[in-house]
């Protein structure tokens, strides 16, 4: 393992090596890629540090190694955060990890997610060249946009060493509201509706009972001024009717707990494994009875978050075969995953989309020899 | 020039009403926005379905004839600038809304449909879609993709890029994919982002399946009048300070509100050297409560004047002078090009003042109105192109004003585009083998370099041999 402190040494490493795997802060384990045992693995974790951050510009510029959790004490001082949500921070995290793997939390149904507030990127590709993408003021449509190309990119393009992002003020106080509903169908129903509704709502995350889901709780996050929101929340609770079998308002620590839970995704067991499932909200019921014809490979539970823009699939111990099995039945239903959590080995799952001619023409350009594995 | 053989492609392809040759057809689609840029094609044809596209391109690729796709004309950059022994591929008749689910709160559509007509197809779901460039009314989605277009929303609801969750897309060579999906969420590299804003060298983009927002439940609406510009500056960067996030901020200066006055009599506060407009949106107790704020800080900031809208007729008012600014400036002088760099927002100020300096330098009136909460600048610069030397000189001004951006590290453009206009600058703003990377990235995507030939990446002298 090559643990670089400086960009020229990334340049280096890369140069150095045939195949190279990249690798963070190590928070994701289950995301290090583990076909090339030749592979040598470069890690990012020593390039740390802030390198700008202006508050009134609403924009930061941090090495890509730098914790989040810097980042994120960082902005809280100046009364802002990353919108984004980002995940696993407290497991320590790294921004560029956060942009590879592509890992927002459920705060980021408000406005939006990694790819909405990264605004430019240095990278070093798989030629050791160091290259730069986007900029660092919140608008730009210069040239194309290889920042965001990044976003997802699980180190197959490029190995990320600096990073600008947008942020935003951060709500002054918070309140959730959490709903019972007998079944996932109910809570899919009311999620529809609210989501159209017009409350500025936060996250909107369905957490089931068990899999298939049996009752299923509702949360919906609310920010803003502190005087306004228990009229805001009061309103919200009117919106739900007649619908939960269960209904109140969740405030401080409890209320922050589910979420930071969310985002951590500390609900699911140590040694257990997660897999991110994007989806529509109505695909949910589609997962669940796809899953229903195939109880071996059955996840333990799930998460619907975003709205029902993602699935976090919970299994227990899978062990290759497993995953070959959920492989194919994620690809029969047309979606794709990515093991977020779990042992190293297998990252994608189904139907990936994203491998098509285009790709293998930008990864041409940026990795010709097929060096980040 | 193309033989025969290709012409005879078209022709299986298109009905002869749909194949334009003749000059007298042709001179309708020889320039865009840009109006000082003309160029004759050798053929324009009038797509209707996305298989026609797609044989075009193909034949396009086979005879080796570049061709631009063309939405509704309304590059400032010269983006849809015809190509010299080119052809182009008009898209505006490829404008079928094909769904609008508010269940999942997305719109799937072609490329020719109008931007407005999207937020039209999805407002009785009480949905609309966020991007809200000027030329709403009649710019299209795929020229908006394109270019990654903008609008008055950007701080905090972003561009095009932002919206846009899928694409299907037709390469340059033919080839069929599918970027992106219709989740908000995805795994993998993020190739919409890459192809959002591409400015056409990627290829079309024959459907495109947009994201769509609940509409604000209410709005509160603030025009504020100063003496002068800095101190417009200077309560931008104060509203920003405070912790709002604003709709939108918007700033006019005096000569783009003589011209919006004259046009479309929006009634703004007479003698202003510049007026902000302030805009809070959301939940009725959130934006009250934000309001008060809003308040005090604009009567803080040395505003000679206030006004709060008080109703819906009083917000479309206020906003009418502002949306209609453009092309009444635009009316002011027989031609002008606009510029949309973007400097850092706590620098307005310092680069109202250099536009000033450079206005007086160069003997040439510049009118401002633009996107103030996110730094992007829109210097309006008049001149008369029947005078000798003229667009020439205002060409010069505007380098000196990207020049300025660049130099505050922000970027030439924030939403019109490189295409032809600003070629020469981007190798200004990116390095070297920023450059050679964009390049490569488009001879692998665009091996014979036909779509959109000439646009935002000039071969030049940054481009090492061998
Ligand atoms: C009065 C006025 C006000 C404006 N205000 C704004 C503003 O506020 N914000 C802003 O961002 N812009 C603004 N613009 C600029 C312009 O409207 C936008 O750039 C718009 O996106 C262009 O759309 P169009 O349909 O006219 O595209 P066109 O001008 O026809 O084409 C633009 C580019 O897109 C390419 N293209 C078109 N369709 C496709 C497709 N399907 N696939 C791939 N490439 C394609 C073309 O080749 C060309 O390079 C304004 C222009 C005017 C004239």
């Amino acid at each position: 393992m090559i643990h670089c402190r400086t960009i020229e040494e990334v340049q280096e490493a890369v140069q150095a090596h045939r195949w190279v795997r990249l690798c963070g802060r190590g928070s994701k384990p289950a995301l290090f890629g583990g076909a090339s045992p030749d592979a040598e693995t470069v890690c990012l974790s020593g390039l740390v540090g802030v390198e700008r951050y202006d508050p009134a510009e609403y924009v930061f510029t941090a090495q890509a190694g730098t914790p989040l959790q810097v980042i994120e004490a960082m902005l809280a001082e100046e009364g802002q955060y990353l919108p984004v949500d980002a995940m696993f921070v407290e497991r320590g995290g790294s921004l560029g990890g956060l942009v590879a793997a592509n890992l927002a939390g459920p705060g980021r149904y408000r406005y939006g997610g990694v790819r909405d507030f990264l605004l430019g990127a240095r990278f070093v590709d798989g030629r050791g060249r160091l290259v730069r993408g986007g900029g660092r003021v919140v608008k730009n449509a210069a040239g194309f946009d290889l920042a965001r190309l990044m976003v997802g990119s699980m180190g197959l393009l490029a190995a990320l060493v600096e990073v600008s992002f947008k942020v935003f003020p951060r709500p002054e106080a918070y309140g959730s509201v959490r709903a019972r509903y007998d079944g996932l169908k109910g809570a899919l129903a009311a999620m529809e509706r609210l989501s159209r509704a017009q409350f500025d709502i936060d996250a909107l995350d369905l957490a089931p009972e068990g899999f298939p889901s049996g009752r299923t709780w509702l949360w919906a996050r609310m920010g803003g001024r502190e005087e306004a929101l228990a009229a805001r929340l009061a309103a919200f609770l009117q919106a739900l009717e007649e619908g939960p079998a269960e209904v109140d308002v969740a405030w401080d620590e409890e209320e922050a707990r589910f979420w930071r839970d969310a985002r951590e995704l500390a609900w699911v067991e140590e040694g257990e494994t997660v897999v991110k499932v994007p989806l529509t909200p109505k695909q949910a019921l589609r997962l669940e009875r796809g899953f229903a014809e195939a109880e071996s490979c059955a996840p333990l539970g799930v998460r619907y978050g975003v709205a029902g823009n993602v699935a976090w699939l919970r299994f227990g111990h899978l062990p290759k075969e497993k995953m070959v099995e959920l492989d194919e039945r994620l690809a029969a239903m047309g979606l794709a995953g990515l093991v977020v959590m779990g042992e190293p080995g297998v990252r994608w799952l189904g139907e990936q989309g994203w491998r098509n001619v285009f790709f293998d023409r930008v990864k041409a350009v940026l990795d010709p020899e097929g060096r980040f594995v | 020039m193309p033989g025969s053989a290709f012409f005879s492609a078209l022709e299986e392809i298109y009905p002869p009403e749909r194949l334009l040759r003749r000059p007298a057809a042709l001179a309708a689609y020889e320039s865009d926005a840009l109006t000082a840029f003309r160029v004759r094609p050798l053929a324009v044809v009038l797509a209707e379905s996305q298989q026609e596209v797609i044989d075009t391109v193909r034949a396009c690729y086979e005879h080796g004839v570049p061709f631009v796709a063309r939405g509704s004309g309304t590059s400032l950059s010269g983006g849809s600038l015809p190509i010299e022994d080119g052809i182009v591929i008009a898209l505006n008749r490829l404008n079928r809304i094909l769904l609008v689910d508010p269940a999942r709160r997305v719109a799937v559509v072609e490329p020719g449909v109008a931007n407005l007509a999207v937020s039209q197809a999805a407002e009785p779901f009480g949905l609309y879609y966020a991007p809200d460039p000027s030329s709403q009314p009649i710019c299209t989605i795929g020229g908006n993709v394109a270019f990654n277009s903008g609008g008055a929303h950007c701080l905090k609801y972003g561009m095009t890029t932002n919206h846009v969750l899928g694409l299907k897309v037709v390469l340059p060579d033919g080839e069929v994919v599918t970027l992106g999906g219709d989740s908000l969420e995805s795994v993998g590299p993020d190739l919409v982002g890459l192809f959002v804003g591409s400015e056409g060298l990627f290829g079309i983009a024959l459907e495109i399946t947009l994201r769509l927002l609940p509409r604000p439940a209410s709005f509160r609406t603030i025009l504020a009048a100063y003496r002068s510009m800095k101190q417009a500056g200077e309560a931008v960067a104060a509203v920003v300070d405070s912790g709002l996030l604003p709709g939108a901020i918007e700033m006019m200066d005096a000569l783009a509100i003589e011209a919006a006055e004259a046009s479309v009599q929006a009634g703004y506060p007479e003698g202003a050297a510049a007026v902000l407009i302030v805009e809070l949106e959301g939940e009725e107790a959130q934006v009250e409560a934000e309001f008060k704020t809003l308040v005090q800080v604009i009567e803080a900031s040395g505003a000679y004047e206030v006004r709060v809208a008080q109703d819906v007729a009083q917000r479309a008012r206020i906003w009418k002078g502002r949306k209609g600014a453009f092309s009444a400036v635009g009316r002011l002088s027989p031609d002008y090009v606009v510029q949309d760099g973007v400097v850092p927002r706590t620098r307005l100020g310092e680069a109202m003042a250099e536009i000033e300096r450079l206005s007086k330098a160069y003997g040439l009136r510049v009118a401002n109105v633009f996107h103030a909460g996110d730094g992007n600048l829109h210097p309006l610069i008049l001149y008369d192109g029947r005078e000798e030397g003229a667009l020439e000189r205002a060409e010069a001004l505007a380098a000196e004003i990207l020049a300025m951006c660049i130099d505050m590290g922000g970027s030439i453009t924030g939403e019109h585009g490189v295409a032809i206009e600003k070629r020469a600058f981007l190798p200004k703003m990116y390095g070297e083998v920023d450059m050679d990377v964009m390049v490569e990235l488009r001879e692998s995507v665009d091996p014979k370099g036909i779509a959109n030939r000439g646009k935002m990446l000039e071969v030049g002298p940054w481009r090492r041999e061998g």
